[in-house]
């Protein structure tokens, strides 16, 4: 598989980096600090190419923590709130659309 | 039901050994993702969406009441109380934590089950019937040559890195309920003219981006002759598929592209140099794999005891009976097909109460033994008829008899965008929205069989190409768009579906299915007219017609 920095990477409008953590395989996001958050909203959020591979970089470097790292679109608010950029990584973000069996 | 011996036992008991130690080895990073990944697909572990997605193969279908509550214990300790059983005779569970992986593996091997060849490309889960041994219009029990086949080909050196993944299945009715025809190989059991039984063997079917129907290239293949055959089948395709290009690596493309007959003659040409070795079946082999199917004792038994008139009176037992349960090989028993499918829920799912309360079932009613159905249902395969009522009741009270089999609402869906990381749209949403227009029962019935298939891509998990109505999520501009086909169909007389017109948004693809179930109450020339049969006589542009009409 070629690996995400060897792909044409061209960012238009802000991006985060996601992945999936190793030891459950839950949906996270890199944050400025260099961590790893379940929470959107904490992840570090940039608009440029170069900062966009700077981040994934830094990501993909970390082998131990998560898999499958990549750039995601992501929609800012007026208020600055980050929300998921496609129906993908709605799904992603929030769960399956439909009630699990199951549950409760 | 097959009793495995120790080799198979140690041979599942060492593979959780090893994995268990190749997720140590990956946790502490001693392994890279790109050195695991080929490992853990090995054992049927994917990354999905959300989470880790583990595949279990049922093979054949069978599964003991034991092996069923071991599942329920699975999804309940592991997962999130629930699994789906998928269109090839697995179960799949959609949360499992890869620490926790080998547990559940472990577990797992207590009740003979693994998820060796559920993935990668090798030869998977050979499916069969899922009435195997008991349907009446059977040669005989195709279980016994799919567990030879098993046997065979499980960690084949040979065959452990073929050029893509390769699916058999097989079926000995008359009637294939195994879609034997698009499979790499599919074998359908005959009799000849002096009374023995043997294969016809079909090559090159398969869906996804390139869908073929196969083509015949042994109409009668002798039983001593199969691993012989189906070796040199596979040695021809491990040699000239493509490795080179994705796409094109499927046995159906090499089929394709050398022609059925070239194929047929390289293959023959192998199989004269190997016939007559040691793949050469010798009987007192079969006959040890078919000692080991072991049969219940049946009750003799009258057909329709007093029991059944009397219940019939109860117009909803009546419509169950007439709907879910077929006409078993041995007098005074039935077949009852358990529908997975509820209105408004997920195909092919079933909860750890589910599973534990069918296993229960199954154990005072069918012997202990449950079938997984490539259509994702399932089916109790040995119930005494007077027995029916009661089961009607216990099965109704957990939600598994919803009258709907073969029905427009028995809808075949894959998982789609709601979990898997290949999907470009969603599919369980959308079968459960044409469950919801299609839960009047009248309504339903008077359409009578129809088969809606759902894939959420073109991979085709959902065989959309041979639904008698497909669909097929595909995405435009951020969009999830629906492609629509009708007329496919996926048993003997299996064909590929016609694209009936433009792609329809989300909010539009139930309207378009009550539109063309409204265009065959038009056209069908007596009500006793399936749905299929109409497609076939008319053609799809008066349905075309009529559906995109009002669009």
């Amino acid at each position: 598989m070629t690996s995400p920095l060897q792909q044409k990477l061209k960012v238009t409008g802000p991006v985060v980096i996601t992945a999936n953590r190793l030891g459950d395989g839950a949906v996270v996001y890199r944050a400025a600090d260099g961590t790893w958050t379940k929470a959107l909203a904490a992840a570090a959020v940039v608009t440029t190419t170069p900062a966009a591979l700077e981040l994934l970089r830094a990501a993909l470097s970390d082998k131990l923590a998560v898999v499958d790292a990549y750039v995601a679109p992501v929609e800012l608010t007026p208020q600055q709130r980050v929300l998921p950029g496609n129906l993908r990584e709605r799904i992603r973000c929030s769960g399956p659309t439909i009630a699990l069996p199951g549950q409760g | 039901m097959y009793v495995y011996d120790d080799f198979d036992r140690t041979l599942v008991e060492e593979r959780v050994h090893e994995f268990r130690d190749q997720v140590a080895r990956r946790l502490s990073g001693e392994l890279t993702e790109e050195e695991f990944k080929p490992l853990r697909l090995m054992n049927g572990v994917y990354l999905q969406l959300h989470a880790y997605m583990l595949r279990i193969a049922i093979p054949y279908g069978t599964l003991s009441s034991d092996q069923l509550r071991t599942l329920a214990h699975v999804a309940r300790r592991y997962d999130r109380n629930y699994g789906h059983f998928t269109t090839r005779q697995n179960i799949q569970f959609n949360w499992i934590k890869l620490k926790e992986l080998p547990d559940a593996m472990a577990d797992l091997a207590r009740a003979g089950l693994h998820g060796m060849q559920t993935s990668g490309n090798c030869v998977r889960n050979i499916t069969t019937d899922q009435w195997a041994g008991v349907a009446p219009d059977e040669i005989e029990d195709p279980r016994i040559w799919a567990e030879l086949l098993r046997q065979h080909l499980t960690l084949h050196p040979e065959f452990s890195f073929l050029p893509r993944k390769f699916k058999v299945a097989l079926t000995a009715s008359a009637h294939d309920r195994a879609a034997v025809k698009v499979h790499d190989i599919g074998l359908r059991m005959h009799r000849n003219g002096a009374g023995e039984t043997g294969f016809e063997v079909i090559v090159g079917g398969g869906l996804g981006r390139t869908p073929f129907i196969g083509k015949t290239i042994k109409p009668f293949l002798p039983r001593r002759d199969l691993l012989s055959y189906v070796e040199a089948i596979m040695r021809t395709y491990n040699q000239y598929g493509r490795r080179d290009n994705i796409y094109k690596a499927r046995m159906k493309i090499l089929v394709h592209e050398l022609g059925a007959e070239k194929f047929a003659h390289d293959v023959e040409e192998e199989w004269q140099s190997i016939k007559d070795g040691p793949l050469a079946l010798d009987p007192a082999v079969v006959a040890d794999i078919a000692a080991r199917f072991r049969y219940p004792q049946y009750e003799l038994l009258a057909d329709n005891p007093p029991e059944l008139a009397r219940a019939r009176e109860d117009k909803r037992f009546r419509l169950w009976l007439d709907n879910s349960v077929a006409n078993h090989k041995v007098t005074g028993h039935a077949i009852v097909t358990l529908s997975l499918k509820p209105e408004g829920g997920p195909p092919g799912d079933a909860t750890a109460a589910q599973m534990d309360a069918i296993a229960d079932i199954a154990d005072r009613y069918s012997h202990g033994e449950i079938r997984v159905g490539h259509e994702q249902n399932l089916a109790l395969p040995h119930v005494a008829q007077r027995d029916l009522p009661a089961l009607w009741r216990a099965l109704d009270g957990i939600g598994v008899a919803t009258p709907n089999v073969n029905l427009i609402s028995d809808i075949i869906a894959c998982p789609g965008l709601d979990y898997c990381s290949l999907a470009n749209a969603r599919s369980i949403p959308v079968a459960e929205e044409i469950t919801r227009r299609f839960h009047d029962l009248d309504r339903t019935r008077n359409l009578g069989p129809l088969h809606i298939n759902i894939s959420g891509c073109i991979n085709a998990c959902g065989h959309h190409h041979i639904g008698h109505i497909g669909i097929l999520g595909v995405e435009k501009n951020g969009e999830e768009y629906y492609q629509v086909t009708i007329g496919g169909r996926a048993d003997e007389r299996a064909e590929l579906g016609t694209v009936l017109g433009p792609a329809v948004p989300y909010a539009e693809i139930a309207d378009v299915v009550e539109g063309i179930a409204a265009a065959y109450l038009e056209l069908r020339a007596r009500p006793e007219e399936l749905f299929i049969d109409t497609v076939r006589r008319v053609g799809v542009d008066p349905f075309r017609e009529r559906v995109y009409a009002a669009r």
